[in-house]
């Protein structure tokens, strides 16, 4: 262990460029928003006033106080409901990254571990996952066992499952063979506690990796099926059904459609940014081994 | 080569028996399909009907073999909503899905092939940090924010182009360019990373060597050879991405294929034809990339000397 002079996130924020300052700012900036949304936010997201719908927001003629990106077409505070659609959709993705890292990783270290049958059934079942375009899995799902954040949640969980599984699988097999798993098995370790024990704290940094990098396609998954109208239902919103409803008024009030849009569009981007960043870092540690 | 094949097909042949039998389970999941779209007003007829055809009144097993033979009748079974053949609604929809498909796919080959080129050629100066950039952009923009800007801009502002609906050339435009903007995205960055680890070959120096025109080195001695790797992992990564994308932008633009059609289904619940659209659409998928397998072993000599080898 080196000397540890400053703590971790400092070395981190040290190690990066100014634009990558930037981006890593931004996403905490995201992230605390969504978090502190309730306070954060003017207004309750459901408020309705119906006197003051299609208010535009600050700048165009017949803008009103208080509503700073306007209103939409039931007079609800767009920039109240971004930031509320924010934290929801913010959510969604994390539940979902969890739900997938659970299902992946109990799968992976399963196949890895056990081997024969076992690896061979799982490793099939990621093959065929890979096969289908998920989208259209997504669409039934949804369709059949109805639309609930739960629903969403699970639906989620399963579209990026089968990644951590592959890279799971792949590393513990070659994990498996190292010398200090070998004397932990000839001590009488059982195979749960190899896996909890000795291979789990050495897969952190792959899951890590992995976990950036699908988190966007997750964000991208649930913002186009709630665009579809296939999300978590009305009121409550996320930035993808905003968008998707307020197509609908697309000629008359853009501001509707163009807050939520640009939102989704600085979170994917950050989420995109941040997801490379934690490739090339793992490169280069792969890469120095 | 024939071993190949027969494998290939023995595969798809087990792919397809594991969609359609997972597509039965998870039907069956949500208990009996005609209680959940109960609302939408079955008549008791209707539902004896519908319960008889799909044999929702026998045991488990017996299900799944009516499940399996809906699929084998020439019909496909009967949609809840339009009460028509299932099989009918998917063909009228085949050719506005293919046509857009193919001008996609042509769009991106067209320029997706040369800008990976370009990115690998000045992989360190300017044109080869636009074109990372601009596959950068086709990742981040998920396809309905462009798609929704787009409209925004040329159909209601500038009024240049229809707003939604097929038909005439100026409609394929937004459909196609939001498609294709994925698509490239990710051809792109195969074709650089591709064409990068080719240059980097001794062929490639002893062709320099030889003192050939730089452009047969590239395109003949490159192109040739990396165009072996892209082929091996676009079928399935550009199959994938395209009937994904085209569900969404089939929907958006009101286009009618059969991404739009399994989007209207999804919302209604229309189960048979939601099922069927799930397994044509898979296996679709399956045999492209099961044909870029094949294709990819014809196209390597090493494979294909390997592949008659065996047989022998």
């Amino acid at each position: 262990m080196m000397a540890a002079t400053r703590p971790a996130p400092m070395a981190f924020w040290q190690s990066l460029g100014p634009f990558h300052r930037i981006v890593v700012a931004l996403s905490l900036a995201l992230v605390a928003l969504a978090v502190l949304a309730p306070w954060a936010a003017p207004f309750a997201p459901t408020d309705q006033s119906l006197m003051s719908r299609f208010k535009p927001p600050y700048g165009f003629d017949g803008a009103k106080d208080g509503f700073f990106l306007g209103t939409d077409e039931l007079g609800r505070d767009l920039l109240s409901r971004c930031i509320w659609g924010l934290r929801l959709t913010l959510s969604l993705a994390f539940l979902g990254t969890a739900v997938g890292l659970l299902i992946g990783a109990t799968l992976g270290l399963l196949a890895g571990v056990t081997g024969g049958w076992t690896e061979a059934a799982i490793m099939a079942a990621v093959d065929m996952q890979i096969a289908i375009p998920f989208t259209l899995v997504a669409l039934f799902l949804l369709s059949m066992l109805g639309t609930s954040t739960l629903v969403m949640v699970l639906v989620l969980g399963i579209a990026g499952w089968e990644q951590y599984a592959r890279i799971i699988g792949a590393e513990t097999r070659r994990l498996m063979a190292m010398p200090f798993v070998e004397a932990a098995r000839a001590a009488g370790a059982t195979p749960a506690r190899i896996a909890g024990v000795h291979l789990l704290p050495n897969l952190v940094s792959p899951i890590v990796v992995q976990m950036t990098l699908s988190f966007s396609n997750i964000i991208l998954l649930e913002s186009s099926l709630s665009f579809l109208g296939l999300g978590v239902q009305p009121p409550t919103a996320t930035l993808g059904a905003m968008v998707g409803v307020g197509r609908d008024y697309m000629p008359n009030a853009p501001w509707i459609v163009l807050a939520p849009s640009l939102l989704i569009l600085s979170v994917t981007f950050v989420v995109q940014v941040l997801g490379d960043l934690a490739r090339d870092r793992a490169d280069v540690r792969l890469r120095r081994r | 080569m024939i071993r190949l094949i027969f494998s290939t097909a023995l595969r798809m042949a087990v792919s397809f028996f594991l969609i359609v039998t997972l597509v039965f389970l998870a039907t069956r999941l949500s208990g009996n399909p005609l209680d959940s779209i109960g609302a939408q007003g079955l008549t008791q007829e209707d539902r004896v009907l519908l319960t008889r055809y799909y044999g929702l009144d026998k045991g488990f097993l017996d299900q799944y073999l009516a499940f399996l033979a809906a699929f084998t009748d020439g019909q496909f079974g009967l949609s809840f909503i339009e009460r028509r053949p299932v099989a009918q609604m998917v063909a009228e929809r085949l050719w506005p899905s293919a046509q857009l498909l193919l001008t996609s796919i042509a769009v991106t080959l067209l320029l997706a092939i040369p800008m990976g080129i370009v990115a690998a050629l000045w992989r360190d100066r300017w044109p080869g940090h636009l074109v990372m950039g601009l596959a950068f952009l086709g990742y981040a923009v998920p396809n309905f924010v462009l798609a929704t800007l787009l409209m925004l801009v040329f159909a209601y502002w500038l009024n240049w182009l229809p707003v939604v609906g097929n038909g005439t050339p100026a409609h394929f435009i937004m459909p196609t360019a939001v498609l294709a903007a994925g698509l490239i995205a990710a051809l792109s960055r195969f074709t650089r990373n591709a064409m990068l680890d080719v240059l980097g070959q001794d062929y490639i120096r002893t062709a320099r060597a030889k003192g050939l025109p730089e452009r047969v080195v590239i395109l003949k001695h490159g192109l040739r050879n990396a165009g072996i790797t892209i082929l091996s992992v676009v079928g399935l990564q550009i199959a994938g991405l395209a009937a994904s994308g085209s569900v969404v932008v089939e929907a958006i633009f009101s286009w009618p294929g059969i991404g739009d059609l399994l989007v209207g289904a999804a919302i209604r619940r229309d189960y048979p034809v939601l099922q069927f659209g799930v397994v044509v659409v898979s296996v679709a998928v399956l045999a492209i990339s099961a044909l870029t397998d094949l294709a990819y072993a014809w196209a390597d000599p090493r494979l294909r000397r390997r592949a008659g080898g065996m047989s022998r």
